[in-house]
């Protein structure tokens, strides 16, 4: 069995991300980037479902040189070999799934288990967008898989509740926040990880010609609330919601 | 050229989202000097166009087959781009629900349209605003194709003001459900008599806190006597004390009620992304450096076990 995953450099998600001072990105200095949490939950729902049914997992990184640190983190779990399209190039969903849909037309994979958004940009479109261009089906926003040869049972998270579906081999699933907890690289595996084989590809030798369907016009940061105040009593917050706020 | 609109529904009730979706729907079609239709899809699609009847669309589109009765995200995206195209629209704005998301970028993809998410505002430029970074920084995004699709945050828009009635028109469900290599199998709901999470006037959260499952029940008691919504943190979700649907935060849902109050939650970057928009935001926590403090518009830094009930009794007396 074979399982494509993907993986992208993200700036850590706890750090709260500041505007650089020209407005046009944002502020990098100290900046820690990790693996994007839900493509560490992808990754490591892979594993599990090749420790199972036997197989590889293979992870996909695409961007300039500093990414592969991120590739290399998701083989120190376990993963068996990486992928990395190097680019310089600015890219948005599309292009990343008209990218991963390439990868998978060669290297044909029975699932692709991607992170179901980027914590940085929040669009989560990749997923969708490859599952339609290559005709394959998607379980979205996974919060269980069961697989077996040839398919899946996906539980999905949605609005209202859990949807369970069933899907078919080659078929995409977008990893939610609660399908698993990721391990820790061992001190072993990392050391392993560093002869694990990354192959990089340019986007020439994929063939590819891409340009991005939506471009980042400017950044800004958003309305600032009103500073608030700290009350003394519950008395004192019933009189300011009742009389101040005048909301209950 | 035109806007289409695409409203939720289920089993017949409108989504009521979907009146703000429509509301940016037409903020778009009146910069661009065109008109909107709107679309429902799905088993209950007849029964819900009635609600939206009146919002000044030029057509209500019905798409609505018994093939629809199993969901299926692919069948949902190719029915949504027939209508699309049958209606001669340039634009298409849907709701940033899990079934927007999930689709959208679909259809999207299908229409070779660029997509921009989670839209937030419009600028005069006819560019869209997006939040990125969880919320911490805003995005203007310019969608260079000639269709344009686009989610919309629904607490983003006020519902669209009551207008001119539109004609009803049906559209065909062309796809074939055993085409798509996937099979729905069931939908295990979340039954609750309290307004749906994202559209009550009033949430009120618990966090990590509440030590305990069962102690949803302060919280309950507390949202039961505002008429409100019940909301939790990835924390509580996590531990299994409440389940999925109730999230609140940078992956569960977005928020904006008149008032939010949160219990026992220390306000991590992603809930915050959640529920910063709310109008009046109260903490209740007894650590005073809980982050939700920085958001709150008033805090009460108390053991939520003794102050909520305490707030409680003190609102009935004020009745």
């Amino acid at each position: 069995m074979k399982i494509l995953v993907t993986c992208k450099q993200v700036p850590d998600p706890d750090i709260k991300v500041k505007l650089n001072a020209e407005g046009t990105g944002i502020n990098t200095d100290g900046m820690k980037f990790v693996v994007n949490p839900f493509d560490e939950i992808a990754n490591e729902e892979a594993l599990r479902i090749v420790t199972k049914l036997k197989g590889e997992v293979i992870v996909l990184g695409i961007g300039p040189k500093a990414i592969q640190t991120q590739i290399r983190s998701c083989l120190a779990m376990g993963s068996n070999s990486g992928i990395h399209v190097v680019t310089e190039d600015t890219m948005d969903s599309d292009c990343v799934a008209r990218i991963l849909a390439k990868v998978i037309e060669d290297e044909k994979p029975d699932l692709i288990i991607v992170g179901k958004q980027a914590v940085d940009d929040d669009a989560g479109q990749v997923t969708q967008i490859a599952s339609a261009l290559t005709g394959y089906p998607q379980a979205c926003y996974a919060c269980k898989v069961d697989a077996e040869e040839g398919k899946a049972t996906v539980e999905r998270e949605v609005d209202g509740g859990i949807e369970t579906v069933e899907v078919n081999f080659p078929a995409f699933i977008s990893a939610d926040l609660r399908l698993n907890e990721p391990r820790y690289a061992s001190l072993p595996n990392i050391m392993k990880a560093k002869r694990k084989p990354i192959k990089s590809v340019s986007l020439d030798d994929l063939g590819l010609t891409l340009s991005p369907k939506v471009n980042m016009v400017k950044l800004s940061a958003p309305e600032e609330r009103k500073a608030g105040e700290i009350v003394e009593s519950v008395d004192a917050l019933v009189d300011k919601l009742i009389n101040e706020a005048k909301i209950i | 050229m035109s806007v289409l609109i695409l409203a939720e529904q289920k089993n017949g009730k409108l989504v009521k989202a979907s009146l703000g979706a429509i509301n940016a729907g037409s903020q778009i079609a009146a910069k661009a000097g065109i008109g909107y239709d709107v679309l429902l899809v799905g088993v209950g699609a007849k029964d819900a166009a009635a609600a939206v009847t009146n919002t000044g669309a030029g057509k209500v589109i019905v798409a609505e087959d018994a093939k629809l009765e199993k969901y299926l995200d692919e069948l949902w995206a190719d029915t949504i781009v027939d209508a699309f195209n049958a209606a001669g629209a340039t634009y298409l704005v849907g709701l940033a629900t899990t079934q927007g998301k999930a689709v959208l970028p679909r259809v999207a993809a299908k229409l070779d349209a660029g997509m921009a998410s989670d839209v937030i505002g419009i600028t005069d430029g006819g560019n869209f605003v997006r939040p990125i970074y969880a919320g911490n920084i805003n995005a203007e995004v310019e969608i260079a194709t000639d269709k344009k699709v686009l989610s919309v945050r629904g607490t983003a828009f006020d519902p669209i003001a009551e207008a001119a009635a539109a004609t009803l028109e049906d559209a065909p469900v062309n796809g074939d459900p055993a085409s798509y290599n996937k099979t729905f199998v069931k939908m295990e709901e979340v039954v609750s008599d309290r307004p749906p999470l994202t559209e009550a006037r009033v949430v009120i959260s618990g966090g990590r806190g509440l030590k305990a499952a069962e102690n949803y029940k302060i919280v309950e008691e507390l949202a039961d006597l505002l008429g409100g919504a019940v909301g939790a943190t990835r924390a509580t979700v996590d531990a299994g004390w409440i389940e999925n649907d109730y999230q609140v935060g940078q992956t569960g849902k977005v928020v904006a009620p008149d008032l939010y109050i949160a219990v026992g939650l220390s306000g991590a970057i992603q809930h915050l992304a959640g529920m910063k928009d709310s109008k009046v935001i109260v903490a209740i926590n007894k650590d005073e450096e809980a982050p939700i403090f920085s958001v709150a518009d008033y805090g009460l830094v108390a053991d939520l076990f003794t102050a909520v009930p305490e707030l409680v009794e003190k609102i009935k007396a004020n009745k």
